[in-house]
């Protein structure tokens, strides 16, 4: 199925993408890996060793204005997790992160969702993660397949086949297009109490069904980290959870290149994070060395700190590239205070990207010293791995060995705390629903794992109900909505002023939410600290004001405050005054008028100002300044007394002074440039020449106010300015 | 934790150590693979009612339907024979087509007698 295109200048349009739902069916299943030239890739004026083909539309990190706005994308697939319980407000957020370099995006579900014994279907509301639904998915996959049309790479969409209805959601995935999914029967029994020998009995089920439409598996042994006390000692047990899955999965039926290790660095700073997350990350990829590595980052330690959380997953990534990272998954920095906003998941695929560019090709200058302790670590996790699975099997395999308490255990294995968690087979959610399958036990359907007594001589089990709907898409059932009340489209009706109105609010995770963050300090201790950041927020009309992070600086003198809370007001945009865009003239036009006239200007930093190095850019052509464009300069210093710039000026005949101005103290910048303007009507050469004044706390609205033709702020280029000179000349008719 | 379990740990890895890393890793997979052969049997010899109602996704029957004719074939005690089986069986028998069959089972239960 063709799908729209869509325009970079336009918001998605959810109400459309609603549309027609019942007879979407995605263009393409199965999952993708980015496409990674082995010659390396050339961006501007460098060459990458270990990144893929650059993106056809993207945001490059700030920085990438220095460096002709490249956006090198990472040779791994980039994951980030979008669920804040809206779909609808997921999807914007989805293109948002796809113009980033995500290209994978997980969707976690409701809370609760994994005990519901079958599928949900409309688009109800969620908490803390959204309903995985038949709607939800396909109108997030429609969105997917335009975005990914748009950024010019496919999109892999994840979510989760766990809980009691693990091969009801695998179909439900296969069907739709989803590109990769969790799932993992340790998962189940561990941390969410479904019965053992039924998350297994499901599991090879969802798993068939899964490897049949390519989706590829992400497993949950990762949770062991995110549970134990002491993440980092859960080590040899992890390579097990590993292990077993893979192996299970492996008889299920699953090619190996489509299983991936859910891999955590398990340490954080201050620890000494190397020396356990290192040998870790190479004693898996030894022993795993045919499966994929999904390498997360760590969640255990991170709470209310961006900026730490940052760090600590700069880190994580540093590992993967010292190691390996098939998909490298990010972390929302501010995941650990609420669940995660817009902006932040562009900052946790902006932590990616930036080691990654940065780091690019380390393999090739740098090798890891296994001859040292970090071998000799390596090869001591192994044998514990090895040794835990012998006494697995000692004490009767694996289900025995989760009743007695065997896993998620916070002792560094053959030590045990007694803290694992310990499961009884005769109980969970969903004990004693297995039922053992009769001689003649038949299921007309491909991809069915198990006993099955297909009758001889068809060609597809499911040809005796003349095909299934994993072989014909249009026999799947689509159901619209269960609840009138609790759907998308009566959120949409909601939010439409602010996605397609005239109304503006902040938002962070829904549209019109209205969500603001304050950052501030307050110069005194914690408890006054927090109590007044309340306060202080209340007095700026921020409604339901939360600290969601204090740093204490000092016991005393202050702390770095976050609040955040709602405002309550919308700015309409009809009432907004957007200053004109200035139109540049064509290069070739100004360069022929420079000629023309063979302008020369005089510049010079003015007032009691010692600065140069702003002018100097604008100046010379080594930086792009106005030399390049043709123009002769007269550059006369720092501190020069403005009478001298304007006698220079006219001693010359110079077309244009150009003055800077930084230091803005009593506004004597200002003064400055008021200063030039009358002094030239003084002399009687304003009309004459043109007057133009650049500096830090300068803006392109200050012309008018103190009399010149042009004024200049941040970021301006020698362009810019000679652009302005010849537009002044053009308008008293020079040129 | 007994004394007992830590020696009988440091005799393993005494073994272990004699081992290279090839072998380890042969190890490795070996014994994961020995402690999934008798789940993975399980798993083919047993079905649950999350498997029978995927098999009636996929037969194009709707989810909410899947869970009726579900929970009347395990009533029935059928649920061994497939619940795909039995709605195709019943298929067959009435000359509904599969929907109809579902439809059937879930208006009443009775259609289920003498099936199998």
């Amino acid at each position: 199925m063709a799908t729209k295109e869509l325009d970079p200048a336009k918001k998605l349009d959810i109400e459309d993408i609603m549309k027609d739902l019942a007879s979407y069916h995605p263009p393409r299943k199965g999952w993708t890996w980015r496409e990674v030239p082995a010659e390396g890739v050339r961006m501007g004026p460098f060459l990458y060793r270990n990144m893929s083909k650059p993106l056809k539309r993207s945001i490059g990190l700030p920085a990438s204005k220095y460096f002709d706005h490249i956006d090198p994308q990472p040779s791994c697939v980039v994951t980030t997790e979008i669920a804040s319980g809206r779909f609808e407000d997921d999807i914007r957020r989805m293109r948002m992160a796809a113009w980033h370099g995500a290209d994978h995006l997980m969707v976690i579900r409701t809370t609760g969702q994994s005990h519901i014994d079958g599928l949900m279907e409309g688009t109800p509301e969620g908490t803390g993660g959204v309903p995985i639904t038949r709607k939800q998915i396909r109108a997030s996959r429609k969105a997917c397949d335009m975005i990914e049309e748009e950024v010019g790479r496919p999109i892999n969409f994840h979510s989760y086949v766990s809980g009691v209805a693990g091969p009801e959601v695998a179909v439900l995935f296969a069907e739709e297009g989803i590109n990769g999914a969790h799932q993992d029967p340790q998962y189940n029994v561990l941390y969410r109490n479904v019965n053992m020998y039924r998350s297994f009995v499901d599991a090879a089920e969802a798993k068939r069904v899964m490897s049949g439409a390519r989706i590829f598996q992400i497993d949950g042994a990762h949770n062991a980290n995110a549970t134990a006390k002491a993440g980092w000692l859960v080590m040899p047990e992890l390579m097990v959870q590993h292990g077993i899955n893979c192996a299970f999965s492996v008889a299920a039926g699953m090619d190996k290149s489509l299983i991936g290790l859910s891999t955590v660095p398990p340490d954080a700073p201050p620890a000494p994070k190397l020396w356990y997350d290192l040998p870790y990350a190479i004693a898996l990829r030894e022993f795993f060395s045919d499966f994929k590595m999904r390498a997360q980052q760590n969640t255990r330690y991170i709470e209310a700190d961006i900026e730490e959380a940052v760090r600590t997953h700069t880190i994580d990534t540093l590992i993967s590239m010292l190691t390996s990272a098939d998909i490298q998954s990010t972390i929302t920095p501010d995941e650990g205070r609420n669940v995660p906003w817009h902006y932040n998941n562009i900052r946790g695929v902006q932590t990616v990207k930036q080691t990654w560019a940065a780091l690019d090709g380390i393999k090739d200058l740098v090798s890891l010293n296994m001859a040292g302790p970090l071998g000799e670590m390596v090869r001591d996790l192994k044998e514990r791995a090895v040794a835990f699975l012998e006494e697995l099997l000692e004490v009767g395999g694996y289900f025995a060995a989760v009743e007695k308490g065997f896993f998620v255990d916070s002792a560094k294995y053959p030590e045990r705390n007694g803290d694992g968690i310990a499961r009884d087979g005769k109980g969970g959610v969903g004990v004693d629903t297995i039922v053992a399958r009769d001689p003649d036990y038949y299921a007309p359907v491909c991809d069915h794992f198990g006993d099955n007594n297909v009758p001889a001589g068809l060609s597809r089990p499911c040809d005796p109900i003349g095909g299934c709907t994993l072989c014909e898409p249009g026999k799947i059932v689509y159901i619209d909505e269960l609840d009138p009340e609790d759907n998308a489209d009566k959120r949409l009706e909601r939010t439409l002023p602010y996605r397609s109105g005239d109304l503006l609010r902040p938002e962070a995770e829904w549209a019109g939410d209205g969500t603001v963050l304050l950052q501030f300090m307050v110069p005194d201790s914690e408890d006054f600290a927090r109590e007044a950041g309340l306060e202080m927020a209340r007095k700026m009309g921020l409604k339901d004001p939360e600290v969601v992070n204090l740093q204490v600086m000092h016991p005393a003198e202050g702390c770095f405050v976050e609040v955040k809370g709602k405002v309550a007001f919308d700015i309409k945009k009809s009432e907004l005054k957007i200053p004109p865009k200035e139109v540049m003239l064509d290069e070739e036009e100004i360069r022929s008028a420079v000629k023309t006239l063979g302008m020369k200007v005089v510049a010079a930093t003015v007032g009691e100002d010692e600065h140069s190095v702003g002018l100097r850019e604008i100046l010379d052509i080594k930086h792009g300044g106005i030399e390049k464009y043709g123009v002769k300069y007269s550059y006369l210093g720092t501190s020069v007394p403005v009478g001298k710039l304007v006698d220079a000026a006219i001693e010359i005949g110079a077309h244009a002074i150009l003055i800077s101005t930084i230091i803005s103290h009593s506004d004597v910048h200002r003064q400055n440039m008021r200063k030039l303007a009358e002094l030239c009507k003084e002399k009687g050469v304003r009309d004459k020449i043109v007057l133009v004044a650049g500096g830090t706390q300068v803006n392109r609205d200050m012309a008018a106010e103190t009399g010149l033709d042009a004024t200049f702020g941040r970021g301006t280029k020698g362009i810019h300015v000679v652009d302005a000179i010849v537009k002044t000349l053009k308008s008293r008719g020079v040129v | 934790m007994s004394d007992d379990r830590i020696a009988r740990f440091e005799t393993r890895q005494a073994e272990l150590k004699k081992m290279s890393d090839e072998e380890l890793k042969n190890r490795f997979w070996k014994l994961c693979n020995q402690m999934v052969e008798p789940i993975v049997g399980l798993a083919k010899t047993h079905t649950s009612p999350s498997i029978e109602r995927s098999v009636l996704l996929r037969m194009g029957i709707d989810s909410v339907s899947t869970h009726a004719v579900v929970t009347r074939v395990l009533e029935a005690g059928l649920l061994g024979k497939g619940a795909g089986n039995v709605v195709l069986r019943l298929s067959r028998k009435t000359g509904k087509d599969i929907r109809g069959a579902a439809q059937a089972i879930i208006d009443d239960k009775t259609v289920l007698h003498g099936l199998f």
